[in-house]
């Protein structure tokens, strides 16, 4: 390879230190603010907290209702992913394993999913949304979730079960077993890794989403953590104590997720921009 | 096999392995149905007709367009959106895909560590766009914020040492960022890049892997130096991940609508010089006029009408040629 001066090289270093700095000082200056009192984050920002308050963080948790969004936020991502891998796993069975005729055209109009922005059917969706009553509970959410989730699950799942060996379907057959139970008790267990790929991509997504709960929710009780922060920062705009801790609380489960499986998520984020 | 095999109904009739399979793919079809076909399939049909409220009237064809292109208000904010999303565009290609570049080329060179460096550039890209927008709002806050808190330190310290030196100047540094018309859009540029970099950055770092190692020691023995490898032999072979990059930073750049809605609000506050197609739309199809449905409609097919053309022809001229390594 190339050889490099001593010169270069600090450059180099100069400029990944550098660039390193500005990636992770604003959530450092985010983290020790929450700490703090209000008063001492504008006094002095960039000290460390000089009495670490952590109430802080219970006030925003009760208070304000960050227990609620948090606890919307976990109801409305798992519900989507459960009815995803399920209904997803069911439906890529068949077009990832057999042959028939219709499959093909049923695999291009799942997989036509992929290409399509969602976003523009806003408008019909949210009169859709209201007809079915669905506006302003976590349903629409869900609902939406799960279907724009779909394509993408389809198309991993469905070859990921054509490459399974057909001898240990064919032993259960002999048995006697149901096309639902070889499914089921059979093949689905060998997908796990990839039901676990499709889990992480939709995850993160749906975890941060704010555009369809801007759109779908009003009552505070129903909120999300992205939309319930975007509230919270609009009624409490003076509170910096609180609102590092409402940011950081928001972040958390994110960048702990990220210290255990930072390749999982960034090799599923970068395909999944890219399908 | 189960392949061809058909399977008599309870009837007598023979039930085709379509119809037989329908309980495993049945579900997916309706869910996906209902929720993403239905509503795209009808978003144009919505854009031909007259509303009054959420009141649909009678089929006006292309008037909703015509309305929106030559009326004011609709004509002066679409193209002010229009001139804000092209800056955004041109901003983000040039500060955040050239710095993206440059990263993915130092790190490519690196012999040790770049998961390291890979990890903590990517973090960003993990928090939701609201609290990136929040987190930066307070960052920038002109008076309490801690990035002109800074500023002022520094602009304390350059007059100081001017001072001892005899000068007597004083140095403006802090400014209210995201308040003046002038700062406001460039600003939100920079937080999006710190938000995306490590994006484009993944995808250069692939395209470089797959560069025949064996080109640049040819260079590099012929005595190439390393910006001489980086221009002459990585960028023309850059030239798929460019194209991706570009087209999908377009993409998301006329997408964009949460970073500002957060920063700035729905009228791309100060004054609108951040309001872009995305914010002109939600304001449109989700305030209070009684024609949002129908110039809202109209506003959506049109933006995706462009984004989708605009990117397929960016794709077929640039994507023609394929690189082929022999």
């Amino acid at each position: 390879m190339k050889q490099r001066n001593p010169v270069n090289l600090t450059l180099v270093y100069l400029a990944l230190i550098g660039y390193g700095f500005s990636v992770i000082y604003p959530m450092f200056l985010m983290v020790i603010s929450s700490f703090k009192e209000t008063r001492e984050i504008f006094q002095s920002p960039f000290a460390l907290p000089e009495n670490w308050q952590f109430e802080n963080y219970l006030t925003a948790w009760n208070q304000g209702n960050f227990s609620t969004y948090f606890g919307n936020s976990v109801f409305v991502t798992v519900t989507s992913l459960v009815l995803v891998l399920t209904i997803g796993s069911l439906a890529a069975y068949p077009l990832g394993r057999y042959q028939f005729r219709g499959k093909q055209a049923l695999m291009m109009y799942f997989l036509a999913g992929l290409m399509l922005p969602v976003r523009l059917g806003i408008l019909p969706l949210f009169f859709l949304m209201r007809s079915l009553n669905l506006l302003n509970t976590p349903w629409s959410l869900i609902f939406l979730y799960a279907a724009s989730g779909m394509p993408f699950t389809i198309f991993i799942l469905s070859n990921f079960f054509e490459t399974l060996p057909r001898e240990l379907e064919e032993a259960a057959r002999i048995d006697g077993a149901s096309e639902l139970r070889i499914y089921w008790q059979v093949m689905l267990p060998l997908v796990r890794p990839a039901l676990a790929t499709v889990a992480i991509f939709n995850f993160i997504p749906w975890w941060n989403d704010f555009f369809f709960p801007l759109i779908f929710i009003r009552a505070e009780r129903y909120r999300t953590l992205p939309l319930g922060l975007f509230s919270f920062f609009g009624e409490r705009q003076n509170d910096w104590a609180l609102l590092f801790s409402g940011l950081t609380i928001t972040a958390l489960p994110l960048l702990v997720l990220y210290l255990f499986a930072s390749k999982q998520i960034i090799s599923g984020l970068t395909s999944g921009a890219l399908k | 096999m189960a392949n061809s095999q058909t399977v008599t109904s309870r009837r007598g009739r023979k039930l085709s392995p379509f119809w037989r399979y329908a309980p495993f793919w049945l579900p997916a079809f309706v869910l996906y149905s209902i929720f993403i076909v239905y509503p795209l399939a009808t978003a144009v049909g919505y854009s031909l007709f007259a509303w009054d409220g959420l009141q649909r009237g009678a089929f006006v064809g292309l008037d909703n367009f015509v309305t929106l292109l030559t009326e004011d208000p609709w004509r002066r904010n679409l193209w002010r959106a229009f001139r804000h999303n092209i800056a955004f565009f041109a901003g983000t290609m040039l500060v955040q895909n050239t710095l993206a570049l440059f990263f993915a080329v130092v790190l490519h060179s690196l012999k040790r560590g770049r998961q390291f460096w890979q990890n903590l550039f990517f973090m960003p890209h993990l928090l939701s766009t609201v609290l990136v927008g929040i987190l930066w709002d307070l960052i920038l806050n002109p008076l309490f914020g801690p990035l002109n808190q800074a500023l002022r330190m520094l602009e304390n310290g350059i007059s100081n040492i001017l001072g001892v030196v005899g000068i007597n100047a004083s140095i403006k540094l802090a400014y209210p960022w995201l308040g003046l018309p002038e700062t406001a859009l460039a600003t939100i540029v920079v937080v999006n890049a710190w938000a995306w970099l490590s994006f484009p950055m993944m995808i250069f770092l692939a395209n470089l892997g797959s560069i025949p190692k064996g080109y640049l020691e040819a260079a590099t023995l012929d005595g190439a130096n390393n910006w001489q490898v980086f221009r002459h032999i990585q960028l023309p072979l850059l030239r798929p991940a460019i194209t991706i990059v570009s087209v999908l930073t377009f993409i998301g750049n006329f997408n964009a609508f949460e970073l500002i809605f957060v920063m700035a609000g729905s009228g791309g506050s100060p004054g609108g010089s951040t309001d872009v197609l995305g914010t002109f739309f939600y304001r449109t199809a989700f305030g209070t006029g009684s024609e949002r449905i129908a110039i809202g409609s109209a506003l959506a097919v049109l933006m995706f009408s462009f984004i989708a053309l605009t990117s397929f022809i960016a794709l077929r001229i640039f994507r023609s040629e394929k690189v082929v390594y022999d």
